[in-house]
């Protein structure tokens, strides 16, 4: 068994980790619970028990990259947030400070209404499909890192990405077709 | 990739902007993440064995044992501060306060003690 490090070698290196992540981590909060102030509150958590169970993590991880437990930890939390809270994820663009937030005035003049079915349709869809798609492009994982911090494996991720898209754009295409 | 599909994931990509955290979320995290490292660290020491034959001081290096390498401390402390944020902005109570501060803390205490027993 490799022995342990020096406490304040962990430290540091932890230390690199939040500053490395820490915008990977409130940008899934963010998508996942729709409002900065409960963002907040589960990013905090979730560097909190990242920290206390830092050094086992680095010994199972075999030197691969630690985003994905990272986002594992924050992906369990909201799950238990969700459950103790009874409730349900907010639709982001219900928030109406949310896109004018995250995107500059040149795209929101360029589509607003279309990046704002998009949101929609996001949050229409199941949890593990909605999750992914905020993997893959507000934290740009490639396959291989989404499929470790949702315990899949690399082909079942991609056949999940893939339907999850596809559902997206047909929820965009029938909103189009719907005007409210 | 279909041109079309390429286009409909440009969209998705620009819907699902990455996010910046606020500017004080980063200072807090910071400094309770450096303040739960240091308190660990100084209870352990402050941790004589002698003083445990006298049940008063159980509860001080007790309490560390608990944090140890965790951030069982940090927890406590965040969890019981934002609650007396919360409640602040209601009315402010200097001894209610600090009694219900007491209460908090030992409460969440509690509840990492209970965590830590748990076999995993």
């Amino acid at each position: 068994m490799e022995p342990s490090k020096p406490k304040a070698r962990l430290d540091a290196e932890f230390s690199d980790l939040y500053r490395a992540h820490l915008r990977d981590v409130y940008s899934y909060s963010y998508y996942r619970v729709g409002n900065h102030h409960d963002a907040e509150d589960l990013t905090e958590q979730t560097f909190l028990q990242a920290y206390r169970h830092f050094e086992r993590a680095q010994r199972e991880s075999d030197g691969r990259p630690l985003r994905p437990w990272l986002i594992r930890i924050a992906h369990n939390l909201a799950a238990n947030y969700y459950r103790d809270r009874a409730r349900r994820p907010q639709t982001p663009i219900e928030d109406a400070s949310i896109l004018s937030a995250t995107h500059d005035t040149e795209t929101l003049v360029e589509g607003r209404d279309e990046l704002r079915r998009i949101l929609d349709g996001v949050a229409e869809l199941p949890d593990d499909r909605r999750e992914a798609l905020i993997m893959r492009f507000a934290l740009g994982m490639d396959n291989r890192e989404i499929a470790r911090a949702m315990g899949r494996t690399d082909g079942a991720t991609k056949v999940l990405l893939h339907r999850a898209t596809k559902q997206l754009e047909e929820i965009v295409r029938k909103r189009e077709e719907t005007p409210r | 990739m279909t041109s079309e599909a390429a286009d409909f994931e440009l969209l998705l990509r620009r819907a699902l902007a990455p996010v910046d955290p606020p500017a004080d979320l980063s200072e807090r995290l910071e400094t309770t993440l450096a303040s739960l490292t240091e308190l660990a660290a100084d209870e352990l020491e402050a941790w004589e064995l002698g003083a445990m034959r006298d049940p008063r001081n159980w509860a001080r290096p007790a309490a560390a044992a608990v944090v140890g390498t965790t951030a069982g401390a940090a927890l406590v402390l965040v969890r019981a501060r934002r609650r007396n944020q919360r409640r602040s902005r209601g009315g402010f109570d200097v001894l209610a306060l600090a009694e219900r501060t007491v209460r908090d803390v030992a409460e969440e205490a509690r509840r990492l003690f209970d965590d830590s027993q748990r076999p995993r």
